[in-house]
């Protein structure tokens, strides 16, 4: 694993992630902060995803269940090569393939349309049950937040990966700690967490969603894991990378000023 | 008029049976309702093809779309009131936007549900379904239609909403009848009214026809069993000849066929347009025949209404 290689894709995608929602003048930098890495190590290392293979049914899958992280995937897409990098700067503009929220039908390379929060699982889910029926051994990855985890479905997902032993599953948590209104534990504390998960039955992980080590050494293991489907808690940084918006609710959903996308700008290329 | 009675979700569930014997990749998903829905004849049959996905509709609809997504052909089963009302945002969003080959096949559609009471009876599923983009909405009227349209259900390659009753119906077509998506069947179209009707409404109105006729009212009617995309060929046919319609379905007459029929003619060819349908309301518990006749849904308002309908053209 080339970690400086992904540490330069990261650097690059937040800097676009910035680009892109400043000038759409709306978006979502803080989630896609916190979930880029992981995003980054799946689709550059990781997965078996390519130009080549993304439209054969035996490629890995990633699913974007909080789609509110959109810019994140587009920018994952366009270095592989699947959607054009020029079209990055149409992100949520008027007659863009880039939605605010992914869209399949509009955007190659997204696996199902996403941003209603709590479906991205069960989509998974039948996505794994899917490559299983057909013997295909190819694995599913699905981010969700830990804001989405407020919504019921989520948890009716749960016992379906378990009811089914999708061990082709993983899914991984942004536990960022930040929802709109504020901090998860203020609003429907989901403590104690790990615990939760893996009382349902899950193998279950923590590790840090922003260190490439430590993110290796956790898919690895989960690569032992058989009969059962994995959860990985990712405990990552809400607009991580830029330090006045790390932990700051308020780049969940608004965009940056300019004074602050210049010292954001300064501050990403300075890395 | 009629004497035989059957059940449409038997057929459904025995014509699942047989297309899965035909086609691998069909698979059966339902919500904790499989004796109900009839699946479980599926279910006994392709038990490595059916997810029981327990009482979680939300849940299930989307991991159709998941399986879909990998090349099955998924078919999800639940009563009217779950598989729409309850799944509205997850049908929307999960299914139609991303555009995946979801079957939704409903049983316990409308007020002839019964003793369940209005909680079970779904009285808005044709609305709610009819509003979501490139959504094609089914309402057999027999037993002998469903089966004749099952394999082309299977083929359609979009997703799709079928509704049917939990009750037996009176059998209309003889075996061997064709019907498609898309199309109706016309009965008869009258010079002074057209009855256009839907599912379990098609047998009372064809009823009542017979009375109508009998007391000098040129009258036809017309089984509108494709809700969605509306048969328009078919109306611009009774707009030529008939000068009223009166719509009869099992559903609210907010956003129904009634509405659907409405929004065509008062932009084409305006004639007066009728309904017997639910008047805005919920229904209640009772047996199903007490209830078609409390909520003006029996021949004999059909009947009355064509009446008026004809006094006003």
């Amino acid at each position: 694993m080339d970690v400086q290689n992904l540490v330069n894709i990261s650097k690059n995608a937040r800097i676009d992630i910035l680009k892109m929602v400043y000038n759409a003048s709306s978006g979502h930098i803080g989630g896609a902060f916190s979930a880029i890495d992981i995003m980054v190590y799946l689709y550059f290392y990781k997965m078996n995803y390519s130009l080549e293979n993304f439209e054969n049914n035996e490629r890995d899958r990633f699913i974007l269940s909080k789609g509110h992280a959109s810019a994140a995937l587009y920018t994952c897409l366009a270095y592989k090569g699947i959607i054009k990098e020029n079209d990055l700067i149409t992100f949520r503009k008027i007659n863009s393939k880039l939605q605010g929220h992914p869209s399949r039908k509009l955007t190659k390379g997204v696996e199902t349309s996403t941003g209603s929060l709590g479906q991205g699982l069960s989509f998974a889910n039948g996505v794994a049950l899917g490559l299983k029926l057909k013997k295909i051994n190819s694995k599913v990855y699905v981010l969700i937040g830990d804001g989405e985890i407020n919504e019921g479905q989520i948890w009716e997902a749960l016992m379906t990966s378990i009811r089914y032993k999708l061990d082709n599953l993983r899914i991984i948590l942004d536990y960022n700690h930040l929802q709109i209104d504020g901090f998860i534990e203020n609003i429907k504390d989901p403590r104690p967490t790990k615990e939760k998960f893996e009382s349902f039955g899950f193998a279950t992980f923590v590790m840090d969603g922003h260190d490439f080590y430590d993110i290796d050494k956790t898919f690895k293991f989960a690569d032992q894991v058989k009969e059962k489907p994995v959860f990985i808690i990712a405990n990552t940084i809400k607009g991580k990378g830029v330090s006045f918006m790390e932990n700051n609710v308020d780049f969940h959903g608004s965009p940056p000023t300019k004074e602050q996308f210049e010292k954001a700008l300064l501050e990403l290329t300075n890395v | 008029m009629f004497e035989k009675k059957s059940s449409m979700r038997t057929t459904y569930g025995k014509e699942l049976v047989n297309l899965g014997k035909k086609y691998d990749d069909l698979v059966v998903l339902d919500a904790d309702l499989a004796k109900s829905t009839k699946t479980e004849l599926f279910k006994n049959q392709f038990p490595e093809r059916f997810f029981d996905m327990g009482i979680s509709e939300a849940d299930m609809v989307v991991t159709a779309a998941g399986l879909a997504s990998v090349g099955f052909k998924p078919f999800c089963s639940s009563f009217a009131i779950f598989l729409t009302g309850r799944v509205y945002d997850q049908i929307r969003n999960s299914i139609a936007y991303p555009h995946w080959n979801v079957k939704l096949v409903s049983t316990h559609a409308g007020i002839s549900v019964g003793e369940d009471g209005a909680s079970h009876q779904m009285l808005e599923d044709i609305a709610l379904t009819r509003v979501i983009p490139d959504m094609t909405i089914l309402s057999p009227s027999d037993s002998t239609m469903v089966k004749n349209l099952m394999e082309k259900i299977y083929n359609y390659d979009s997703y799709l909403y079928m509704r049917l009753s939990r009750n037996d119906v009176y059998d209309i077509y003889e075996e061997g009848t064709e019907f498609n998506i898309g199309e109706s069947f016309i009965h008869g179209i009258g010079k002074d009214i057209t009855i256009i009707a839907t599912g379990q409404m098609v047998s009372k109105a064809l009823e009542a026809e017979k009375t109508l006729k009998k007391e000098g009212i040129a009258c036809g009617v017309v089984d509108m069993y494709t809700i969605k995309p509306l048969d328009t060929k078919t109306i611009d046919k009774i707009l030529n000849i008939s000068k009223g319609i009166l719509v009869c379905e099992e559903h609210s007459y907010i956003g129904g066929l009634f509405g659907a029929i409405s929004e065509y003619v008062v932009r084409n060819n305006p004639v007066i347009v009728d309904f017997v349908a639910l008047n805005d309301t919920f229904g209640e518990s009772g047996k199903v025949e007490e209830l078609f006749e409390k909520y003006g849904l029996d021949k004999d308002t059909i009947i009355k209404k064509g009446k008026s309908v004809y006094d006003r053209i």
